[in-house]
């Protein structure tokens, strides 16, 4: 995955470990019951700083994308075109994480299309992260 | 004399049911300045960004006949660049450090911009007793000031916003070049890549919503391209007097399709000042008064500042988005004690262009609903016809500056914006922004109310 790796800090360390892992996990409110991304903290909606991280399946649906074509990140240029989408995850409440679509035609992107997520290490440091596969092949 | 450092959170009207604006048509904005624009920076010490927004408050104090002494008010933003980084090891330009005094950063006033570093070399404003710091968008800047001069913390106060942009392609360099990433950048921008993604993708979700289609933007984006090149301030009217046609914007080539390279604001390098005071005291000056009716908009309080609203992922939705538009469109009406059909003209934010299309539907203007604005495109939104989009040009039409519709709307109410001048009998105009999700407009009126 040509796509800059990221480096894990002390929040966010169990999401990529898991990604690591081939797993996805979310930060869950206690207090709100409710899941939350990109990590924080504290809950925005609540304030609870008690936030464990859960395990969540790794579909969702194609909420929307956008086909790109340039940009300013020298370690994604040698990927363009690419196919970057907007995932709903299942059973999460909404949350929605950014992710690279693979095995879509540029011009045939299924919008509210089931999604499978993966994972893939990426060149800096090998960590890796969310990629979107579209769940149905398209005609 | 001590000068009073405000809490600019405390200046913004972002709650539900805000209420009529209690300093409604008691602030005025007054004068206007502006420095010249350059694509880039040519590494002179006198058209630094420190140098530029000196040289903005100054016009803009002259315009509006006050005396400097007068002065006792500042409202800054001190960040001037979103994506060009000062060059990791440069030394400032040769002359910096002897023309201007400098501040503990000795990038200030070159890749910064900080009130200390401004007072210290603005000696003819002797009376400053209230600065204000606000995020980094005019509309924050300039709506703090008027606040603060509602709340009696300032009588007349200068709202100033500088941008600098460097040499090198804007936002290639420094942390966008590295083959890692840390921060928040890794759940959005790393992974995307141009910034225009954020918007584009809630765009795209739209187009799916309401079955529109990406070129029935054309239409908005010649128009500001048109008005800003009848905007004499402007980079675009000043060094590339280029109109766009609908041809042009639709071979443009694609960035995050659906959004072009015309639907992306140019970066560039100038500054702008407002004076702001109370409508007594702005009876007698040199301009005619723009009051303010009221204002208001969506974010939240963030360590003392004004933050952004939250949504539940790494990209607001356009659920999200449309809801917000809506509640800054409903609550500065509510605060200027007016309703969408007493708005002759509006100047909402559009660098990017995409994020007009959410600001006027939230405002209703023209009588629009959600899923309507590229509708209302197709229709005549020029400064001659009944419904003025945008007569700024906004950022699309004079540069990546967040402060064209600020300055349009000011002289329309006025009745000195010139060959941009709406032919419409003006009731209010509103401008505003920036995002959706941390926007706020401001409604001004030809009388106090």
């Amino acid at each position: 995955m040509a796509q800059q790796s990221p480096v894990p800090d002390e929040l966010d360390r169990p999401f990529w470990e898991a990604c690591n892992d081939d797993r996805l996990v979310l930060q869950h409110c206690a207090a709100c019951a409710k899941y939350r991304f990109p990590p924080e903290p504290r809950c925005w909606a609540c304030g609870s700083d008690r936030l464990p991280w859960r395990e969540v399946g790794a579909t969702g649906t194609l909420y929307t994308y956008a086909v790109v074509h340039d940009t300013p990140i020298a370690s994604l240029k040698e990927d363009l075109p690419y196919v970057v989408g907007v995932v709903e995850i299942d059973d999460a409440d909404g949350v929605n994480l950014v992710a690279r679509v693979r095995d879509v035609p540029l011009d045939a992107v299924p919008v509210d299309g089931r999604i499978a997520i993966t994972f893939e290490p990426t060149p800096g440091t090998g960590q890796k992260v969310p990629v979107a596969r579209s769940a149905v092949p398209s005609s | 004399m001590t000068i009073h450092v405000g809490s600019a959170a405390s200046l913004y009207r972002m709650q539900e049911h805000p209420g009529l604006w209690p300093h409604r048509g008691h602030v005025a904005a007054v004068g206007i300045g502006h420095a010249p624009t350059m694509r880039r920076w040519d590494e002179r010490t006198e058209t630094s960004v420190g140098a530029w927004s000196i040289r903005a408050i100054r016009a803009a104090i002259e315009d509006a006949g006050v005396d400097p002494a007068e002065v006792d008010g500042l409202a800054l933003c001190e960040d001037t660049s979103h994506g060009s980084p000062w060059p990791v090891g440069q030394p400032p330009p040769e002359g910096f450090a002897t023309m201007y005094t400098a501040s503990a950063d000795p990038l200030d006033g070159l890749a910064r911009l900080s009130a200390e570093w401004l007072l210290k070399n603005m000696p003819e404003l002797v009376n400053i007793k209230y600065v204000v710091v606000a995020p980094i968008c005019m509309s924050a800047v300039l709506t703090a000031a008027i606040q603060a001069v509602g709340d009696g913390l300032t009588n007349v106060c200068v709202a100033v916003k500088g941008w600098h942009n460097f040499a090198g392609r804007y936002a290639h360099g420094g942390a966008n070049a590295q083959d890692t990433v840390a921060g928040p950048a890794k759940w959005l921008n790393a992974v995307a890549g141009p910034p225009i993604y954020r918007t584009a993708v809630q765009f795209q979700r739209y187009l799916h919503k309401y079955g529109k289609s990406h070129d029935m933007m054309a239409p908005f984006v010649v128009n500001s391209r048109a008005n800003g090149l009848l905007f004499p301030e402007g980079y675009w009217a000043q060094h590339r007097p280029e109109p766009i046609t609908v041809e042009g914007y639709l071979d443009s080539r694609m960035i995050a399709e659906p959004a072009n390279l015309l639907d992306n604001d140019l970066p560039i390098h100038t500054a702008g000042a407002y004076v702001v005071t109370t409508a007594e005291r702005a009876k007698d000056l040199r301009q005619r008064p723009a009051y303010v009716l009221g204002h208001a908009g969506v974010g939240v309080a963030d360590n003392g500042s004004w933050g952004p609203m939250r949504s539940n992922g790494a990209v607001e939705s356009l659920e999200d988005v449309e809801e917000w538009s809506a509640a800054t469109g409903r609550r500065v009406y509510e605060s200027a004690g007016i309703t969408a059909r007493d708005v002759t003209f509006e100047n909402m934010y559009d660098g990017f262009s995409l994020f007009h299309v959410f600001h006027i539907e939230g405002l209703g203007f023209a009588g629009i609903k959600q899923g309507e604005a590229l509708d209302l495109f197709q229709t005549d939104i020029s400064i001659y016809g009944p419904n003025p989009v945008s007569p700024s040009g906004g950022n699309i039409g004079g540069g990546r500056a967040r402060f064209w519709n600020h300055t349009d709307t000011i002289q329309q109410i006025q009745g000195r914006a010139g060959a941009r001048s709406i032919t419409a009998p003006i009731v209010t105009g509103v401008s505003g922004g920036w995002q959706a999700w941390q926007c706020n407009a401001i409604v001004w009126s030809p009388t106090p109310g």
